[in-house]
């Protein structure tokens, strides 16, 4: 730490942070180099973040708010921690949703919490690339880390996204620009595809940019697989997902004839009717194009330990999302048990939100149901939201890698360790949810030596 | 008319000052809609629509996008409490609501103030 003296005479208290990690999304680029006011509790630059990440470091003050409210009413940490246990263990349908946007140290505590209330738990995955997690049981996943990409990859395909504006540094740092060992001329040695319904800014990074129409991935997926095999194409298949029968064996051959192709997707196949035939369908194609070179597929994941929570849950519960503890044993049934429909059904009634906002991102009817006297919320989130503004208990909580330190997994599954740059008043997640976690297991225990059950 | 909501940098780089505060507000009641179905359907930039369909309805501003960015009778909002007034909660067993293919219809509501 230096004290700088500043041109209006007030000396600052200021640190560096080097190799600071960012999680506002999947990236989770590591190399950020972060100057903090230690006095004022705030950082000042970002040094080498994109857009998002600076929003993302710039933004997360500390605010002047309770740490804790019950009904609105401000609380100590340990009352609120007491009625969300309280909440949680007098439910009939407790539900957990969120966790994407906490360490991984964090999540872990959130399972055995669900296990006890006999649960149900789930992440924002299930919004998010959970069709493409079904895709992956069916189908498989030819996978890669993007240290491979930056490396070794030629063709980069990119399809139903838009890092340009959502994973700004998705192309500088992992897949267009950077020399890689077998890339040293960086852009120069990859093509760039991408498909898409709109003509996004990505578009201006592309070699090729390929534009379907809407709601015809596929159609178009499965039309380039039978081109890849050599079978007969549509003769109106321009008709149909307007893309030439010129342009897909163009493309068939680009993707063939690669040195390590990568395949690329986003939200526009998982968020679109087919869901996980979609992804599968994508899946499948990587797979196919092996017979001739090699390919992968990834996912591009938004939130920052979106993927983390699916590695956590998996672990432990042995699915990804979308898991019930009702019968005592974890049981996955996306439709059934993933929280959209939990609350579109009028299920739950009482839902745990961690680091998350479905009341301002769910549709209609489960927004409502949240809303109703029916769900009772607890909240546990940085920021003040809609979901925190109508919870029953709302506990403000510190920002991981802004404040906590911990674990969090990028987009290709690979750990990375925050480095915090300053300390807040407020608890951060793996404190709440481990006081919490102890809390519910000793009503847990209380109750079920009230009923006789605990032997 | 198809309604694909989706993340833009404003929206991204808005809701890291809040949620709550006016930017984020307005960064999410911006709809692009294509310039030639804007001037077919006799609207300016800012003025008001309303977009509606079986689940519910949104009033929001909107901006012109070049033809070649946005095809004719698609429009794009970067997802938020509005877009999530028309989102059907049927998920068709897999847990994801069509969150980027709504079907809505498009009504002029008023003039830019």
């Amino acid at each position: 730490m230096s004290a700088r003296k500043m041109s209006d005479d007030v000396v600052k208290n200021e640190k560096i942070v080097e190799n600071a990690t960012c999680t506002f999304c999947g990236c989770v680029c590591d190399d950020i180099t972060l100057t903090v006011d230690v006095d004022n509790k705030v950082i000042t630059q970002a040094k080498d973040a994109c857009v998002l990440g600076k929003a993302w470091f710039l933004n997360h003050v500390i605010e002047d708010r309770p740490i804790a409210r019950i009904d609105n009413k401000e609380v100590t940490l340990d009352e609120a921690i007491e009625e969300a246990a309280k909440t949680l263990v007098e439910a009939k349908f407790p539900i957990v949703y969120g966790l994407s946007d906490t360490i991984c140290e964090a999540q872990r505590q959130v399972v055995p919490i669900v296990d006890d209330i006999s649960g149900t738990i789930d992440t924002t995955t299930s919004v998010c690339h959970g069709p493409s997690g079904m895709a992956f049981q069916g189908v498989g996943e030819p996978s890669m880390t993007l240290g491979e990409v930056k490396n070794r990859a030629d063709l980069i395909v990119y399809w139903g996204g838009n890092p340009a504006e959502s994973h700004p540094r998705h192309f500088g740092r992992y897949a267009v620009t950077p020399q890689g060992m077998f890339t040293p001329n960086g852009k120069k040695d990859r093509t760039v595809i991408l498909f898409d319904v709109r003509k996004t800014k990505s578009a201006g990074v592309a070699d090729i940019f390929v534009q379907l129409k809407p709601g015809k991935d596929f159609e178009l997926l499965w039309t380039l697989r039978a081109a890849v095999k050599g079978k007969k194409i549509p003769s109106n298949i321009e008709e149909i997902t307007g893309v030439s029968p010129e342009t897909i064996h163009d493309l068939v051959e680009k993707m063939k004839n690669c040195q390590y192709g990568v395949l690329f997707f986003g939200m526009g196949l998982t968020m679109t009717r087919g869901r996980h035939f979609n992804s599968g369908a994508l899946l499948a194609l990587a797979a196919d194009l092996n017979e001739f070179t090699h390919f992968v597929a990834k996912p591009v994941r938004g939130h920052g330990n979106v993927t983390g929570a699916d590695n956590v849950v998996s672990w432990q519960t042995g699915y990804p999302f979308g898991v019930n503890f009702s019968r005592g044993y974890p049981r996955f049934n996306p439709g059934e048990y993933t929280t959209v429909d939990t609350l579109n059904r009028g299920e739950a009634d009482a839902a745990m939100i961690i680091a998350s906002d479905p009341a301002s991102n769910f549709p209609k009817k489960a927004i409502a149901h949240l809303k109703s006297k029916k769900c009772k919320v607890i909240s546990l989130d940085t920021k003040e939201t809609h979901t925190s503004e109508m919870a029953h208990v709302a506990i403000a909580t510190s920002t991981y890698g802004i404040n906590t330190g911990g674990t969090v997994y990028r987009m290709d599954d690979v750990p990375i360790s925050l480095r915090p740059a300053f300390d807040s008043p407020f608890p951060g997640d793996l404190e709440v949810l481990t006081k919490l976690r102890k809390k519910v297991r000793e009503l847990v225990l209380k109750k079920r030596k009230k009923s006789g059950k605990d032997k | 008319m198809i309604l694909i909501p989706g993340r833009s940098s404003k929206q991204g780089t808005s809701l890291n000052k809040g949620k709550l505060k006016e930017e984020y507000k307005t960064v999410t009641s911006t709809l692009e809609i294509n310039s030639e179905d804007m001037q077919r359907l006799g609207l300016e930039n800012g003025d008001k629509v309303k977009l509606s369909n079986d689940i519910g309805q949104a009033v929001v501003s909107i901006k012109a996008q070049k033809p070649e960015n946005l095809p004719s009778g698609v429009l794009f909002i970067p997802y938020g409490p509005h877009s999530s007034q028309l989102m059907e909660g049927d998920t068709g067993s897999s847990g994801m609501p069509l969150s980027k293919h709504m079907e809505v219809v498009i009504e002029k509501w008023s003039k830019r103030k």
